[in-house]
Protein backbone atom coordinates (compact mmCIF):
# COMPACT_ATOMS: atom_id res chain seq x y z
CA UNK A 1 0.00 0.00 0.00
CA UNK A 2 2.65 2.56 1.13
CA UNK A 3 4.79 1.32 -2.22
CA UNK A 4 1.47 2.50 -3.88
CA UNK A 5 0.97 6.01 -2.39
CA UNK A 6 4.54 6.84 -2.96
CA UNK A 7 4.50 5.80 -6.73
CA UNK A 8 1.73 7.64 -6.68
CA UNK A 9 3.05 10.90 -5.57
CA UNK A 10 6.49 10.72 -7.33
CA UNK A 11 4.10 10.49 -10.29
CA UNK A 12 2.21 13.95 -9.07
CA UNK A 13 5.26 15.79 -8.58
CA UNK A 14 6.60 14.52 -11.76
CA UNK A 15 2.92 16.00 -13.53
CA UNK A 16 3.26 19.51 -11.33
CA UNK A 17 6.97 19.73 -12.30
CA UNK A 18 6.24 19.57 -15.96
CA UNK A 19 3.01 21.42 -15.90
CA UNK A 20 5.01 24.41 -15.06
CA UNK A 21 7.93 23.84 -17.31
CA UNK A 22 6.42 22.92 -20.37
CA UNK A 23 6.30 26.23 -23.02
CA UNK A 24 3.07 24.48 -24.55
CA UNK A 25 0.25 25.43 -22.63
CA UNK A 26 -1.65 22.61 -23.94
CA UNK A 27 0.94 19.81 -22.67
CA UNK A 28 1.02 21.83 -19.21
CA UNK A 29 -3.19 21.35 -19.28
CA UNK A 30 -2.74 17.85 -19.72
CA UNK A 31 -0.07 17.24 -17.18
CA UNK A 32 -2.15 19.14 -14.67
CA UNK A 33 -5.19 17.15 -15.27
CA UNK A 34 -2.98 14.18 -15.00
CA UNK A 35 -1.85 15.34 -11.33
CA UNK A 36 -5.81 15.62 -10.60
CA UNK A 37 -6.45 12.27 -12.00
CA UNK A 38 -3.77 10.72 -9.67
CA UNK A 39 -5.05 12.40 -6.56
CA UNK A 40 -8.45 11.45 -7.80
CA UNK A 41 -6.82 7.90 -7.34
CA UNK A 42 -5.12 8.79 -4.22
CA UNK A 43 -8.27 9.65 -2.31
CA UNK A 44 -9.95 6.49 -3.57
CA UNK A 45 -6.94 4.43 -2.06
CA UNK A 46 -7.13 6.49 1.16
CA UNK A 47 -11.06 5.85 1.57
CA UNK A 48 -12.29 9.10 0.63
CA UNK A 49 -14.27 7.97 -2.60
CA UNK A 50 -16.78 11.58 -2.04
CA UNK A 51 -13.79 13.46 -2.42
CA UNK A 52 -12.08 11.24 -5.44
CA UNK A 53 -15.55 11.71 -7.67
CA UNK A 54 -15.55 15.31 -7.51
CA UNK A 55 -11.96 15.30 -8.13
CA UNK A 56 -11.96 12.95 -11.32
CA UNK A 57 -15.16 15.32 -12.81
CA UNK A 58 -13.92 18.62 -11.46
CA UNK A 59 -10.31 18.14 -11.63
CA UNK A 60 -9.33 16.52 -14.74
CA UNK A 61 -12.47 16.94 -16.92
CA UNK A 62 -13.85 20.30 -16.59
CA UNK A 63 -10.56 22.36 -15.23
CA UNK A 64 -8.79 21.07 -18.31
CA UNK A 65 -11.76 21.50 -20.57
CA UNK A 66 -11.82 25.18 -19.54
CA UNK A 67 -8.53 26.05 -20.01
CA UNK A 68 -8.31 24.78 -23.20
CA UNK A 69 -10.95 26.27 -24.08
CA UNK A 70 -9.11 29.77 -22.70
CA UNK A 71 -5.99 28.43 -24.86
CA UNK A 72 -7.83 28.04 -28.20
CA UNK A 73 -9.29 31.78 -27.64
CA UNK A 74 -5.68 33.59 -26.78
CA UNK A 75 -1.90 31.96 -27.96
CA UNK A 76 -1.19 28.16 -27.37
CA UNK A 77 2.78 28.61 -26.69
CA UNK A 78 4.39 30.44 -23.58
CA UNK A 79 6.81 32.84 -24.59
CA UNK B 1 22.79 34.62 -6.09
CA UNK B 2 19.53 35.30 -5.37
CA UNK B 3 18.39 31.71 -6.91
CA UNK B 4 20.83 30.76 -3.81
CA UNK B 5 18.93 33.22 -1.18
CA UNK B 6 15.63 31.52 -2.59
CA UNK B 7 16.47 28.25 -1.94
CA UNK B 8 18.26 28.44 1.50
CA UNK B 9 14.72 30.90 2.59
CA UNK B 10 12.56 28.11 1.29
CA UNK B 11 15.00 25.02 3.24
CA UNK B 12 14.22 27.60 6.61
CA UNK B 13 10.67 27.55 5.96
CA UNK B 14 10.31 24.00 4.96
CA UNK B 15 12.64 23.28 8.57
CA UNK B 16 9.85 25.43 10.46
CA UNK B 17 6.84 23.67 8.60
CA UNK B 18 8.26 20.38 9.12
CA UNK B 19 9.28 21.31 13.18
CA UNK B 20 5.89 22.39 13.98
CA UNK B 21 3.79 19.92 11.86
CA UNK B 22 6.13 16.90 13.75
CA UNK B 23 4.48 18.13 16.87
CA UNK B 24 0.53 17.96 16.03
CA UNK B 25 -0.36 14.08 16.46
CA UNK B 26 -2.15 13.38 13.33
CA UNK B 27 -4.74 10.32 13.34
CA UNK B 28 -5.40 10.78 17.79
CA UNK B 29 -8.61 12.17 17.58
CA UNK B 30 -8.91 15.26 19.07
CA UNK B 31 -12.47 16.34 19.06
CA UNK B 32 -15.01 14.65 20.32
CA UNK B 33 -17.78 15.66 17.48
CA UNK B 34 -16.24 13.38 14.89
CA UNK B 35 -16.57 10.45 17.07
CA UNK B 36 -20.55 11.58 17.61
CA UNK B 37 -20.91 11.55 13.92
CA UNK B 38 -19.69 8.14 13.62
CA UNK B 39 -21.33 6.45 15.81
CA UNK B 40 -24.82 8.42 16.17
CA UNK B 41 -24.94 9.84 12.83
CA UNK B 42 -27.17 7.08 11.30
CA UNK B 43 -29.63 6.68 13.74
CA UNK B 44 -29.96 10.75 13.88
CA UNK B 45 -30.12 11.44 10.09
CA UNK B 46 -31.47 8.45 8.61
CA UNK B 47 -28.45 8.67 5.69
CA UNK B 48 -25.80 5.77 5.77
CA UNK B 49 -23.14 7.52 4.14
CA UNK B 50 -21.83 9.92 7.08
CA UNK B 51 -20.40 12.29 4.88
CA UNK B 52 -23.47 13.25 3.36
CA UNK B 53 -25.56 13.72 7.10
CA UNK B 54 -22.27 15.81 8.34
CA UNK B 55 -22.70 18.01 4.43
CA UNK B 56 -26.39 18.10 4.26
CA UNK B 57 -27.73 17.42 7.62
CA UNK B 58 -25.58 18.36 10.47
CA UNK B 59 -23.71 21.32 8.52
CA UNK B 60 -26.37 21.95 6.25
CA UNK B 61 -26.01 25.99 6.36
CA UNK B 62 -22.79 25.88 5.23
CA UNK B 63 -23.87 23.47 2.41
CA UNK B 64 -26.44 26.62 1.47
CA UNK B 65 -23.31 29.00 1.55
CA UNK B 66 -21.31 27.00 -1.17
CA UNK B 67 -23.80 26.83 -3.62
CA UNK B 68 -24.31 30.80 -3.25
CA UNK B 69 -20.89 30.77 -3.99
CA UNK B 70 -21.15 28.52 -6.88
CA UNK B 71 -24.16 30.73 -8.09
CA UNK B 72 -22.74 33.67 -7.72
CA UNK B 73 -19.23 32.07 -9.89
CA UNK B 74 -21.80 31.38 -12.72
CA UNK B 75 -23.42 33.85 -12.79
CA UNK B 76 -20.33 36.71 -12.51
CA UNK B 77 -18.42 34.45 -15.42
CA UNK B 78 -21.76 34.53 -17.74
CA UNK B 79 -22.22 38.54 -17.03
CA UNK B 80 -18.45 38.99 -18.16
CA UNK B 81 -18.59 36.75 -21.34
CA UNK B 82 -22.05 37.57 -22.92
CA UNK B 83 -21.04 41.72 -21.95
CA UNK B 84 -19.59 42.05 -25.47
CA UNK B 85 -22.67 40.51 -26.97
CA UNK B 86 -22.84 38.49 -30.27
CA UNK B 87 -19.23 37.74 -30.96
CA UNK B 88 -18.02 36.22 -34.32
CA UNK B 89 -19.04 32.70 -34.31
CA UNK B 90 -16.18 30.66 -34.87
CA UNK B 91 -15.42 27.94 -37.89
CA UNK B 92 -16.08 24.74 -36.44
CA UNK B 93 -14.99 21.62 -37.95
CA UNK B 94 -17.58 18.54 -37.86
CA UNK B 95 -16.98 15.97 -35.72
CA UNK B 96 -16.03 12.83 -37.24
CA UNK B 97 -18.95 10.01 -37.50
CA UNK B 98 -17.18 7.80 -35.00
CA UNK B 99 -17.11 10.87 -32.57
CA UNK B 100 -20.29 11.70 -33.24
CA UNK B 101 -21.98 8.51 -33.03
CA UNK B 102 -19.92 8.22 -29.43
CA UNK B 103 -21.10 11.30 -27.90
CA UNK B 104 -25.04 10.49 -28.99
CA UNK B 105 -24.42 7.10 -27.61
CA UNK B 106 -22.78 8.22 -24.27
CA UNK B 107 -24.44 11.36 -23.29
CA UNK B 108 -27.65 9.82 -21.86
CA UNK B 109 -25.33 7.14 -20.20
CA UNK B 110 -23.77 9.56 -18.45
CA UNK B 111 -26.36 11.42 -17.27
CA UNK B 112 -28.22 8.53 -15.94
CA UNK B 113 -25.02 7.66 -14.16
CA UNK B 114 -24.52 11.70 -12.37
CA UNK B 115 -28.61 11.15 -11.61
CA UNK B 116 -27.76 7.79 -10.28
CA UNK B 117 -24.92 9.26 -7.89
CA UNK B 118 -27.27 12.28 -6.32
CA UNK B 119 -30.16 10.19 -5.86
CA UNK B 120 -28.40 8.21 -3.76
CA UNK B 121 -26.47 10.33 -2.16
CA UNK B 122 -27.32 9.27 1.06
CA UNK B 123 -26.77 5.52 0.38
CA UNK B 124 -23.62 5.32 -1.29
CA UNK B 125 -20.33 7.78 -1.64
CA UNK B 126 -21.50 10.86 -3.80
CA UNK B 127 -23.94 13.26 -3.58
CA UNK B 128 -25.00 16.43 -5.14
CA UNK B 129 -21.82 18.12 -5.89
CA UNK B 130 -20.23 14.91 -7.94
CA UNK B 131 -23.55 14.17 -9.87
CA UNK B 132 -23.82 17.87 -10.78
CA UNK B 133 -20.06 17.47 -12.04
CA UNK B 134 -20.77 14.27 -13.64
CA UNK B 135 -23.62 15.67 -15.77
CA UNK B 136 -21.71 18.58 -16.37
CA UNK B 137 -19.07 16.60 -18.02
CA UNK B 138 -21.50 15.41 -20.01
CA UNK B 139 -22.93 18.30 -21.61
CA UNK B 140 -19.31 19.03 -21.64
CA UNK B 141 -18.46 15.83 -23.89
CA UNK B 142 -21.78 17.16 -26.28
CA UNK B 143 -20.45 20.30 -26.63
CA UNK B 144 -17.51 18.58 -28.28
CA UNK B 145 -18.67 16.00 -30.67
CA UNK B 146 -22.18 17.23 -31.45
CA UNK B 147 -22.11 20.91 -31.58
CA UNK B 148 -25.54 21.19 -33.37
CA UNK B 149 -27.11 20.28 -29.90
CA UNK B 150 -27.48 22.52 -27.62
CA UNK B 151 -29.51 22.55 -24.49
CA UNK B 152 -31.65 25.64 -24.18
CA UNK B 153 -31.26 29.01 -21.84
CA UNK B 154 -34.68 28.64 -20.58
CA UNK B 155 -34.26 24.87 -19.08
CA UNK B 156 -31.14 25.79 -17.94
CA UNK B 157 -31.89 28.57 -15.45
CA UNK B 158 -35.39 26.77 -15.05
CA UNK B 159 -33.40 23.84 -13.34
CA UNK B 160 -31.11 26.11 -11.49
CA UNK B 161 -33.46 27.86 -9.78
CA UNK B 162 -35.48 25.42 -8.76
CA UNK B 163 -32.83 23.62 -7.30
CA UNK B 164 -31.86 26.68 -5.70
CA UNK B 165 -35.67 27.33 -4.75
CA UNK B 166 -36.19 23.64 -3.04
CA UNK B 167 -32.96 23.73 -1.49
CA UNK B 168 -34.45 27.32 0.54
CA UNK B 169 -38.13 25.94 0.79
CA UNK B 170 -36.65 22.72 2.84
CA UNK B 171 -35.01 24.75 5.23
CA UNK B 172 -37.45 26.93 5.76
CA UNK B 173 -39.99 24.45 6.10
CA UNK B 174 -37.65 22.90 8.97
CA UNK B 175 -38.05 26.71 10.30
CA UNK B 176 -42.03 26.33 9.90
CA UNK B 177 -42.50 22.46 11.28
CA UNK B 178 -39.68 22.05 14.21
CA UNK B 179 -38.43 26.35 14.92
CA UNK B 180 -35.00 25.45 13.48
CA UNK B 181 -33.41 26.08 9.74
CA UNK B 182 -32.89 23.34 7.67
CA UNK B 183 -34.34 20.98 10.40
CA UNK B 184 -34.85 16.98 9.19
CA UNK B 185 -38.65 16.97 9.53
CA UNK B 186 -39.31 14.52 7.31
CA UNK B 187 -39.94 10.74 9.00
CA UNK B 188 -36.38 9.03 8.84
CA UNK B 189 -37.80 5.89 7.20
CA UNK B 190 -35.47 2.74 7.44
CA UNK B 191 -31.86 2.60 6.91
CA UNK B 192 -29.90 1.16 3.69
CA UNK B 193 -33.31 2.02 1.82
CA UNK B 194 -33.84 4.77 -0.98
CA UNK B 195 -37.09 6.92 0.52
CA UNK B 196 -34.76 7.35 3.94
CA UNK B 197 -32.91 10.34 5.86
CA UNK B 198 -35.92 12.82 4.99
CA UNK B 199 -35.23 15.62 3.74
CA UNK B 200 -31.72 14.76 2.77
CA UNK B 201 -32.62 13.31 -0.46
CA UNK B 202 -34.63 15.90 -1.83
CA UNK B 203 -31.82 18.75 -1.03
CA UNK B 204 -29.32 16.57 -2.78
CA UNK B 205 -31.45 16.30 -6.03
CA UNK B 206 -31.71 20.11 -5.92
CA UNK B 207 -28.11 20.65 -5.29
CA UNK B 208 -27.52 17.94 -8.13
CA UNK B 209 -29.68 19.71 -10.53
CA UNK B 210 -28.60 23.15 -9.28
CA UNK B 211 -24.80 22.18 -9.92
CA UNK B 212 -25.47 20.71 -13.14
CA UNK B 213 -26.91 23.69 -14.97
CA UNK B 214 -24.45 25.84 -13.41
CA UNK B 215 -21.22 24.18 -14.39
CA UNK B 216 -22.83 23.23 -18.23
CA UNK B 217 -23.71 26.74 -18.30
CA UNK B 218 -20.31 28.01 -17.45
CA UNK B 219 -18.95 25.84 -20.08
CA UNK B 220 -21.70 26.56 -22.83
CA UNK B 221 -20.73 30.51 -21.62
CA UNK B 222 -17.91 29.83 -22.42
CA UNK B 223 -17.74 28.17 -25.45
CA UNK B 224 -20.10 30.40 -27.22
CA UNK B 225 -18.34 33.70 -26.67
CA UNK B 226 -15.48 34.53 -28.07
Amino acid sequence: MIFIVSFLVLLMLVGAVAASVFRDLISAVIAAALVSLLAAILFYLLHAPDVAMAEAAIGAALTAAIFIIAISRTKRYEE
Amino acid sequence: MRGLIAILLLIIVALGFSQSLAEIPFGTPRAKIGRHYIEEGVRETGAVNIVTSVVVNYRGFDTLGEVTVLFIAAIGLGAVLTVSGGGETRKTHPASLVLHTGCRFLFPLILVFGSYIFIHGHLTPGGGFQGGAIIASGFLLMYLGCRERRISRVASNLAESLGGLVFLVMGLLGLLFGGFFLLNFLPKGTAHTLFSAGIIPIIYIAIGFKVGSELAGIIDNLIEES
